[in-house]
């Protein structure tokens, strides 16, 4: 099915209503990628809630990525899709510094309670207003958050793996 | 025991009851601790995490092909769906473009796949009712489809099916022979299957009205599959962001209208129903095209014939860089999703130019729709949260990954 | 023609059969041994398609899976352990009385299979003893059958006696269980 929007009318639409906030976009493999100000997330997500023209009502998916070389080493991405209009389209806020800390979604979507619990275990990143931030997927007692880049895969616990069957 | 307080400040006490990991119906592991008054539940709350395999982590450490098998283990009563599902991900990536019976190949074994997935999640449904028959009667359909799968791959249950581009080898005349005796003999197994549940007083009491839920709250909570279009709305990826040449087919979406389990088990039904009627369309278009393409030309990812590496200079080298893994793929963001079994898989690939992914994200449904759970057993009673839990469809290796 | 179990070795006479009672009560367990299917994963729906008709795994005695541990001889443990549901299997492994046998069907319950990550046990063998391991990822419903018939073997030839000798106290307090 057709999409009754266009990456640039959409696009249009939110740097006439955000202007500076909407700091770069970029258009690949069909899907419009738009990099903003992280201050502003929850005034994005709103307006395109409310909006009559856009309905963007639907939160497919909400994640985070780990830059460690970039300044601004952490990178909420959220997914979202007018299921109205048949569009998608993709969000990247950046964030930094020794607690990155983000607002919280769900005050506009429900599903984004646990995905961004999820992001929190996985990454460390803080969601202020979220009703209950702590571990989904680990264990509790677990200190580290495991998918930034610096952590190993293997369990560095263990004593039974022998180096030189695996070539180390 | 615990104590709440009620609306006219009364303090009731309620017990506390773990539905704890280990599972009497074989859902999956994943914990519930209860606030019960009497039987009714006041308040769930859930914890997940007991079979968390660390994937995405994983999935940053290989080559391409080689996270195919990991994908397997996510739904893994579906596995084609999602090893196809990433396929497709990295050829979006790739651009490349697979010809058209891989196209129609894909689809019989994605709906197969679809057919299989529903066929544990209603006779499921009926075991934890009750009713053992249902179970035992379609599952030796289940090890139909798994003969089918055997013939194309060679595994039963974690197929690790298809290749990048297309598929490993060409279908022989067996998988077509096999096909049309499970395309004959399957129909009627389903409908007296059907014919044991569906008007079944019993069946009916327990299910109907049991972990209701809306159309906009489901929308709000993500929900997608089966659990949405028995709320009432009818999004399918198949048709809104046809993928695999599924525009060209003709299928109709069940739709439910009070989001109870009742709806879930007949919008099951129905689909089962859809998905026979796609595989039909499908063989027959596989018919008419030539019968020796099953792959797409693309030297770089697709291994190439054996003949050709002891013969080419090119092919070996090809060859060579494929199995050790070191084919780079161009740098970007792709986000793609499947119909899988349970709703919307979407698989999200950020590659940084090398030879394994930079960021793998799995959209789960699973993990989107259980957080619906308490919302939807608040007010029952302890045996509607069972039968509630096993209409959703979770599936635990999906839940945690 | 139905076939009944071989009887053990022993002098027999009119009304009257002297033999080992250890033999005696081995051919009766190892063939009531009543599973507990602890079923995590992948390797759970094969357990299913190995229950089911096709495959039949109650013809061998095992007509009751029970979910309760307190009524179970057989902990079949089916599907990878992560680390935080290794306290949840060790607690259901304690509650199970003697004599208890433990299966680990899978690679992933055998050795923590494909997932070398920091959140799956490598092996149910660090939290409980195992008597017998099935490879295969998931193995087929004929494989987890010939698991089950080497336990039957292990039951058969059980001396009564072993589960409370110095061996047996010396192997569970390997794992700090009494």
């Amino acid at each position: 099915m057709e999409s009754t929007i266009t990456n640039e009318v959409f696009l249009q639409k939110l740097t006439d209503k955000f202007g500076d906030a909407i700091i770069s976009s970029v258009e690949d493999y069909g899907m419009l990628t738009v990099t903003a100000d992280s201050s502003k997330n929850i005034d994005i997500l709103n307006y395109l809630f409310d909006e009559p023209s856009l309905q963007v009502q639907f939160m497919t998916d909400l994640t985070g990525v780990h830059y460690p070389e970039q300044e601004l080493a952490f990178c909420v991405v959220y997914h979202l899709h007018s299921l109205v209009n048949n569009y998608r389209v993709r969000f990247k806020f950046f964030i930094g510094g020794e607690i990155p800390t983000i607002a919280s979604a769900t005050s506009v979507y429900a599903t984004a309670n646990w995905m961004e619990r999820e992001t929190y275990d996985f990454f460390g990143i803080i969601f202020e207003g979220h009703p209950d931030l702590r571990r989904i997927l680990n264990v509790d007692e677990m200190v580290a958050f495991p998918l930034r880049k610096e952590f190993p895969l293997e369990d560095p616990n263990r004593i039974d793996k022998k180096d030189y069957y695996f070539g180390r | 025991m615990s104590h709440i307080e009620l609306a006219n400040s009364e303090v009731k006490e309620t017990t506390t009851l773990n539905l704890g990991p280990t599972h009497p119906a074989t859902h999956g592991v994943f914990q519930n601790v209860l606030e019960v008054d009497g039987e009714r539940i006041m308040s769930a709350e859930p914890t997940i995490g007991y079979i968390h395999r660390a994937f995405e982590k994983l999935a940053e450490h290989r080559p391409f092909y080689q996270i195919t098998p990991i994908t397997d283990r996510l739904n893994y009563c579906s596995s084609p769906i999602n090893n196809l599902g990433w396929h497709m991900t990295v050829e979006k990536l790739l651009k490349l473009q697979t010809p058209k019976r891989v196209d129609y190949m894909r689809i019989v074994v994605m709906e197969l796949a679809r057919i299989s997935d529903h066929l544990i999640c209603n006779s499921i449904l009926g075991v934890d009712t009750g009713a053992f028959t249902g179970f035992l009667y379609v599952f030796q359909q289940r090890e139909k489809i798994y003969d089918i799968f055997e013939e194309i791959c060679g595994a039963r249950l974690t197929t690790n099916i298809g290749r990048i581009g297309g598929f490993e080898r060409n279908w022989n005349e067996n998988v077509f022979k096999k096909l049309d005796q499970f395309m004959i003999e399957f129909p009627k197994v389903w409908k007296e299957f059907e014919g044991l549940f569906n008007r079944n007083r019993i069946f009916m009491d327990r299910t109907i009205g049991t972990g209701p839920i809306s159309a906009e709250r489901a929308l709000n909570y993500g929900f997608t599959g089966p659990n949405l279009r028995a709320a009432g709305v009818d999004y399918d990826v198949r048709v809104h962001s046809p993928y695999s040449s599924y525009e060209e087919f003709e299928f109709d979406i069940p739709v439910g209208q009070n989001g109870d389990t009742y709806d879930r088990f007949m919008v099951i039904n129905g689909e089962v129903w859809e998905s026979l009627k796609i595989i039909e369309q499908a063989i027959d278009k596989i018919k008419k095209e030539p019968a020796d393409i099953y792959h797409a030309e693309a030297s770089h990812i697709y291994l190439p014939k054996k003949k050709e590496v002891y013969t080419s200079m090119e092919a070996l080298i090809y060859h060579f860089k494929i199995i050790m893994g070191e084919v780079n793929a161009p740098a970007g963001e792709v986000y793609h999703s499947v119909e899988g079994g349970n709703g919307e898989l979407g698989f999200y690939l950020i590659s940084d130019g090398g030879r394994t992914p930079y960021r793998l994200h799995f959209r789960r449904p699973s993990f989107i729709y259980y957080q619906a759970y308490p919302e939807m057993i608040k007010g029952g009673l302890i045996s509607d949260a069972i039968v509630t839990m096993s209409s959703l469809n979770v599936i635990a290796g999906e839940l945690d990954a | 023609m139905v076939n009944i179990e071989k009887a053990p070795e022993g002098i027999e006479g009119p009304g009257f059969m002297a033999t080992n009672l250890d033999q005696v009560i081995g051919l009766a367990r190892k063939n009531s041994l009543w599973p507990l299917p602890f079923a995590t994963s992948c390797c759970g729906i094969e357990f299913m398609a190995t229950m089911a008709s096709t495959y039949d795994f109650s013809r061998f005695g095992s007509e009751r899976p029970s979910f309760s541990p307190r009524q179970a001889d057989l902990l079949m443990v089916m599907g990878t352990i992560a680390k935080k549901m290794a306290p949840v299997l060790r607690q259901v492994y304690e509650q199970m009385a003697e004599p208890k046998w433990v299966i680990a069907v899978g690679a992933c319950a055998s050795s923590g299979g494909v997932f070398d990550t920091y959140s799956v046990l490598q092996g149910i063998d660090e939290v409980i003893p195992v008597d017998v391991y099935v490879p295969g990822c998931p193995p087929r419903p004929e494989q987890i059958i010939d698991g089950f018939l080497r336990i039957q073997d292990l039951a058969a030839n059980e001396p009564l006696t072993r589960r409370s000798s110095e061996e047996y106290k010396r192997l569970l307090a390997k794992y700090d269980m009494k």
